[in-house]
């Protein structure tokens, strides 16, 4: 009776909005590979991530004063007077770190496995671009407690724009409002960081769900497993039945439906997650002081500036290529370059085996040489700068930036193992 | 529809009039959404001239002043002082003031308008921190030179006319803001030398 009532309401539903259908178009008849392995939860993390950042921002807007006088004092309140107010604050500022941890092992899985490479340009460029204004959203949200390290790391992001010749004083003085940081620039930032920006990282993730949906997922082999129409015996083909937009195209082989079977499996990696993650939250929320750093503990003042200003952790790797330059506007071309090659890495890349497990043994240590540039870019960043250190990023630099430029040399003819016509798992 | 009588001329031409004339409608309608972001009349009001008595000074003090919101720092520099500032020039960037950092009654051997009072923003020209005013301990950063200014972001060093050292990430000297003296121990700070003080 109960169930009949539920399908009348659907079918009546589906004739106005074809709600069943994408459903099983996205989600219960999805082809995904079924080699997936651990590298592939973190885009399911990052939506979590994301849903957990849209939430507890919208409560804290709800006691948070976003003016120069009562920004600081506000954020006070919150973790002293507001019921949980502590938590919902701590969630967001661990998410904050957590959403970068996601992203960028994100990124690394598909620089792994060459999910970047034809046909899947575009969807690694949408990806690319939420990346981007991820940066922008963590960054202004940074300057909203409106703490002396919120104050002088926006000073120098902002005075990056005034490198750029001849518009530059007057682009800075644009982007605050006034002739220094103040009240104005916070309450523009507040109305991108809380309206703007997320409403176009939605918009973004949507279009990264439907340009992989379209492409479909590649996985751990690199091996395509839609087949041409018709070139698959039957008994290969997968036995799991999906919606024909896929199978009408192509013969799915090693697929399964991404529900229930992933999200089964992403539902333990999202507990094994929320774990680590409270654990930070509860223990560690200031994450040592490069979650939330010991100059942001006092108010924003104009006229006293930290011993040593670092970025968040996770810009450490940009601010490390900034910083090592030693002219202002080729240090801020060369932070900016390091994330346009990321965007054209799809055109970096000229070789057609995707996936590192049947590279060559340089596309190999080229990747670990890259991570481990990363890395110690990262570090850096967050540390004084000294010419050994200095010295340290100039080389890890070039680690950068010569990944592109090898990558791009030795894949025209490069040395891959045969690659199989079926995954492995 | 290949026999529907089109005027494809025209229809261009209209729909090329309707593209243009909506593009301007844009355009005009985005000035208000970029306008609002200038400084606001509240802003600029808040940006107004300065006074500083600099009459009580000690020679080698340092005192900081407020202006548009940024640390103005002016130096009442000791004869010595200003001896030892020809003494390096082979080590600074810009030790003639050729780029447009200071007003033009500034772009002198001592940067100031009276060689005795140094008036400079306490800006660091790379990202915009503090530098510190090191007197007498200077030789610590740079071999020879006893006086200056210190960054303790990225390290960039200037001397006491706020010039800057070589081989640091500083691109430019210290800004010295538009000033002026309106009587021996005053300087009014945001208003020039050749600009008519009545409206400070």
């Amino acid at each position: 009776m109960l169930m009949k009532l539920f399908t009348d309401l659907m079918g009546w539903v589906d004739q106005r909005l074809p709600v069943t259908d994408a459903w099983n178009k996205h989600v219960a008849q999805y082809p995904a590979p079924k080699n997936f392995n651990i590298w592939y939860v973190f885009g399911i993390l990052a939506s979590i991530v994301l849903v957990n950042q849209i939430l507890t921002g919208i409560w804290l807007t709800m006691n948070y004063e976003p003016s120069g006088a009562g920004a600081f004092a506000s954020v006070e309140y919150i973790m002293r007077d507001v019921d949980y107010g502590w938590l919902l604050r701590y969630m967001h500022s661990t998410g904050a770190s957590a959403f970068f941890v996601v992203i960028y092992l994100h990124m690394m899985r598909g620089l792994m496995y060459g999910s970047y490479q034809k046909p899947r340009e575009l969807l690694w460029i949408f990806g690319m671009l939420i990346f981007l204004v991820l940066m922008a959203e963590a960054f202004m949200g940074y300057l909203l407690p409106w703490g002396n390290m919120s104050y002088w790391g926006a000073q120098v992001i902002i005075s990056l724009f005034g490198a750029i010749p001849i518009i530059g004083d007057d682009l800075t003085q644009w982007i605050r409002g006034d002739y220094v940081i103040s009240g104005a620039t916070l309450n523009r930032f507040f109305a991108l960081h809380v309206i703007a920006l997320p409403l176009v990282i939605v918009i973004l993730v949507f279009l990264h769900i439907l340009a992989l949906h379209e492409v479909g997922s590649n996985n751990p082999d690199g091996v395509n497993i839609k087949k041409p129409k018709g070139s698959v015996k039957p008994e290969d083909l997968s036995k799991f039945t999906f919606h024909k937009q896929y199978s009408g195209k192509y013969d799915i082989v090693d697929a399964v439906p991404f529900h229930p079977y992933y999200t089964v499996k992403d539902l333990m990696a999202i507990v094994g997650f929320l774990f680590f993650f409270c654990w930070v939250m509860f223990f560690a929320p200031e994450g040592g002081g490069y979650f939330m750093e010991a100059p942001n503990f006092t108010p924003a003042n104009g006229l006293k500036t930290p011993e040593h200003i670092a970025p968040v952790w996770y810009f450490g790797p940009f601010y490390t290529i900034l910083r090592v330059v030693p002219d202002k506007l080729l240090g801020a071309v060369a932070m900016f370059g390091a994330i346009v090659m990321l965007f054209l890495l799809p055109w970096f890349d000229r070789g057609t085996v995707r996936s590192v497990r049947f590279r060559s043994k340089w596309h190999l240590i080229n990747l670990i040489q890259f991570a481990i540039c990363f890395i110690i870019l990262g570090i850096l960043g967050t540390m004084p700068a000294t010419p050994i250190a200095n010295l340290i990023g100039v080389i890890a630099s070039f680690g950068y930036f010569g990944f592109f430029v090898a990558l791009w040399f030795y894949s025209k003819n490069e040395n891959t193992k045969p690659v199989p016509e079926r995954v492995s798992y | 529809m290949s026999n529907v009588p089109v005027n494809n001329g025209r229809r261009r031409f209209l729909t090329a009039a309707t593209a243009v004339v909506g593009g301007a409608g844009v355009v005009g309608a985005a000035v208000p959404f970029i306008a609002s972001w200038n400084p606001s009349a509240r802003a600029k009001a808040a940006g107004a001239p300065v006074e500083v008595n600099v009459g009580k000074m000690q020679p080698g003090q340092l005192i900081r002043a407020e202006w548009r919101g940024k640390p103005v720092y002016i130096v009442r520099r000791s004869e010595q002082i200003l001896e030892e500032l020809s003494k390096h020039d082979s080590h600074l960037r810009d030790p003639s003031s050729a780029e447009p950092q200071q007003p033009e009654y500034a772009a002198n051997a001592y940067r100031s308008i009276k060689p005795e009072y140094l008036v400079a923003l306490g800006i660091c020209t790379h990202l915009g921190c503090a530098p510190t005013h090191h007197n007498g301990d200077f030789e610590q950063f740079v071999e020879g030179v006893p006086n200056g200014f210190f960054c303790p972001c990225h390290g960039s060093t200037y001397d006491m006319a706020g010039r800057v050292f070589q081989n640091v990430p500083a691109p430019l000297n210290l800004m010295v803001p538009e000033h002026s003296f309106i009587n021996d121990g005053t300087i009014i700070i945001g208003v020039g030398q050749d600009e008519d003080k009545g409206d400070a």
